[in-house]
């Protein structure tokens, strides 16, 4: 299958709900053919709202428009729309089999048996459900159920594929294999997609861009590694991974902490907040460092120790260790960390 | 003890049909003899009809008042359900007031159409009776289940392109069938047994309840009573089996 689908953009797409609630402030976004764009917030951040505008399920307030690549579909009914939607509780038909719901979209288009029926083979194979066909959806897995949902979605060939949390009610295992069997599925496909989820793995992983959204907005806009190495603000770094924020005050390039300093790239004399990741700190010889603290407590999680440093800031560091190092608790250990991996989050000292 | 006291009494009923004149033919006669069938066939289409409307104007108020939130909303599926308070009798009652000799639709097509329209002791009547009565026992059901419909069904069926009278047909009314299963059962076999309705109104139909009852009381035939009490129940069971069967699970309320 060869890469289809439309550029999407939204032009101040905003939602007021009817009891006066702002669940979207007015936004505006370009989504580009055959992209993935995954929205990444907690509940209530817009993140839904935006979905449900591009699929016509909900409608902007006055002055947003909608627009699949030239066509302003801003008015067209959601069944014209031509978009695929994978729900989060799967909405499949309980009274037809698996072979009846992914054709189903085909049947409303009027499209012969034969074809019908070469089509949903075809996506069974891609979704990788052979021998189900006939079973009805009560006798399906959540993995499976999901996996009808998707290619029920997909079977009309639409312009535009919505996911609404897809993953969200899978157990964690599966959940993973399947984030990345949905990964291979949506570049194969090549279609315009755009995801919904809480969960930052599966934005990280799916997304060619990643928005990150709060209250109702856009918080930062940007590829995966732009989100995670350079976050526009503190939201988005402790909302991406861990993260260690810290405020201090800034001078002759460090930033001065209660357990010593800590150089800094590009740094502006005053108060500071920065943001440095668990996994670029080292541990080092208290007398190798301009900045040591004390060992609080060593988690083994496997493939790596967590270790918690008090003393150093503010509050307690998070520092990702190898699972081969000796460090014990009450220790005391120096910190280093590579220049550029010290980010410094403007204006949000708080 | 229990099964004593459900099955004694019926063993009873099924025994005294066939301790008549002419013994277990009593039974052949619910089919054979023409008044006796003429009111078996009478009740069954008069409980079928009253259960098809009951789920048909159910069915479309429940779906309006899922859809629509107004004030009085909730006076009005209170007012929906009252019936159910009101015994056979007093509805019948109604219906008199409503389309019988002094009532309020013969006053109405009087002054309109210069003839009083009457229908109250007739077939008609009786299916406004039962209607009255059913559509309660079904609406609550049917709205019960329209409330646990995943919204998402219908805008699934719409992003596939389903206009909204096919998400009807095809997603909305399915997944509903259970509670039409159910409730239509329930509806039926409250209209085959109602009695105090048909009491009221029926001078010019025979329904069973009322045969049996003047069989037992007039022509003191009590052989013929019970054997036509075990029709009644025999038909009545097997709506309610062959509800079952279809995968509703029928409530015991009547």
């Amino acid at each position: 299958m060869t890469a289809h689908g439309v550029a999407i953009h939204l032009e101040n797409c905003g939602k007021t709900f009817a009891n006066g609630a702002r669940a979207l402030e007015p936004t505006t976004i370009d989504i580009a053919r055959g992209e993935t764009v995954v929205f990444l917030g907690p509940s209530g951040c817009g993140k839904t709202t935006m979905l449900r505008i591009i699929a016509g399920l909900e409608t902007p307030d006055a002055g947003g428009r909608v627009r699949f690549g030239d066509e302003d579909v801003t008015d067209t009914p959601i069944e014209r729309r031509n978009v695929g939607m994978v729900f989060q509780s799967y909405a499949l038909f309980p009274n037809m089999n698996v072979a009846e719901n992914i054709g189903y979209g085909l049947k409303i288009r009027g499209i012969g048996a034969a074809e019908r029926a070469q089509r949903v083979a075809e996506l069974v194979t891609l979704t990788g459900i052979e021998g189900l066909e006939t079973r009805s959806i009560d006798q399906l897995s959540g993995g499976q159920r999901q996996r009808v949902a998707l290619a029920r979605a997909v079977a009309i060939r639409p312009r535009v594929l919505l996911l609404d949390e897809p993953l969200t009610a899978l157990d964690a295992l599966l959940r993973e294999r399947l984030r990345s069997e949905l990964n291979s599925l949506l570049r194969a496909l090549g279609i315009t997609s755009v995801y919904v989820t809480h969960d930052q793995a599966e934005a990280m992983t799916l997304g060619d861009r990643i928005v990150v959204m709060r209250k109702g907005a856009i918080a930062q806009i940007g590829s995966p590694r732009d989100i995670y190495f350079a976050p526009a603000n503190r939201y988005v770094a402790e909302f991406v991974g861990a993260a260690n924020v810290v405020e201090a005050e800034c001078r002759d390039g460090a930033l001065i902490l209660p357990g010593g300093s800590l150089p800094v790239a590009h740094a502006t004399p005053g108060r500071a907040v920065a943001m440095v990741r668990p996994e670029s700190w080292s541990i080092v010889p208290a007398t190798a460092a301009t900045l040591t603290g004390r060992v609080e407590t060593v988690i083994f999680v496997g493939d790596r120790l967590r270790v918690t440093i008090a003393g150093a800031a503010d509050r307690p560091l998070l520092v990702d260790a190898p699972n081969g190092l000796a460090v014990a608790p009450g220790q005391t250990v120096g910190l280093t960390v590579p220049p550029g991996a010290v980010r410094l989050l403007a204006g949000e000292a708080a | 003890m229990v099964v004593a006291f459900f099955l004694l009494p019926m063993a009873r009923l099924i025994v005294t049909g066939a301790s008549g004149p002419s013994g277990i033919a009593a039974y052949a006669a619910i089919l054979v003899e023409p008044r006796y069938r003429a009111t078996l066939i009478n009740t069954v289409v008069l409980a079928t009809a009253t259960t098809a409307a009951a789920l048909v104007v159910s069915t479309i108020a429940a779906l309006f008042l899922q859809r629509h939130r107004f004030p009085g909303r909730s006076l009005l599926i209170a007012l929906l359900t009252f019936p159910l308070a009101l015994p056979g009798v007093v509805i019948g009652f109604l219906i008199i007031l409503l389309a019988g000799r002094q009532g309020l639709i013969g006053d109405v097509t009087a002054f309109a159409f210069g003839e009083k329209w009457v229908f109250a002791y007739s077939m008609q009547g009786l299916f406004l009776g039962y209607l009255y009565f059913s559509i309660p026992r079904v609406i609550l059901t049917v709205m019960a289940a329209v409330e646990k419909l995943d919204p998402a069904l219908e805008e699934a069926a719409r992003t596939l392109g389903a206009q909204p009278w096919a998400v009807h047909r095809d997603v909305i009314l399915p997944a509903l069938m259970p509670a039409f299963i159910a409730s239509g059962a329930i509806a039926f076999a409250t209209a085959m047994g109602a009695f105090g309705t048909a009491f009221t109104l029926a001078t010019n139909v025979n329904v069973l309840p009322m045969l049996i009852y003047t069989e037992f009381t007039l022509s003191a035939n009590i052989a013929m009573a019970a054997a036509l009490s075990v029709g009644l129940g025999l038909v009545t069971w097997a709506a309610l089996a062959l509800a079952r069967s279809a995968g509703g699970t029928v409530a015991a309320a009547g």
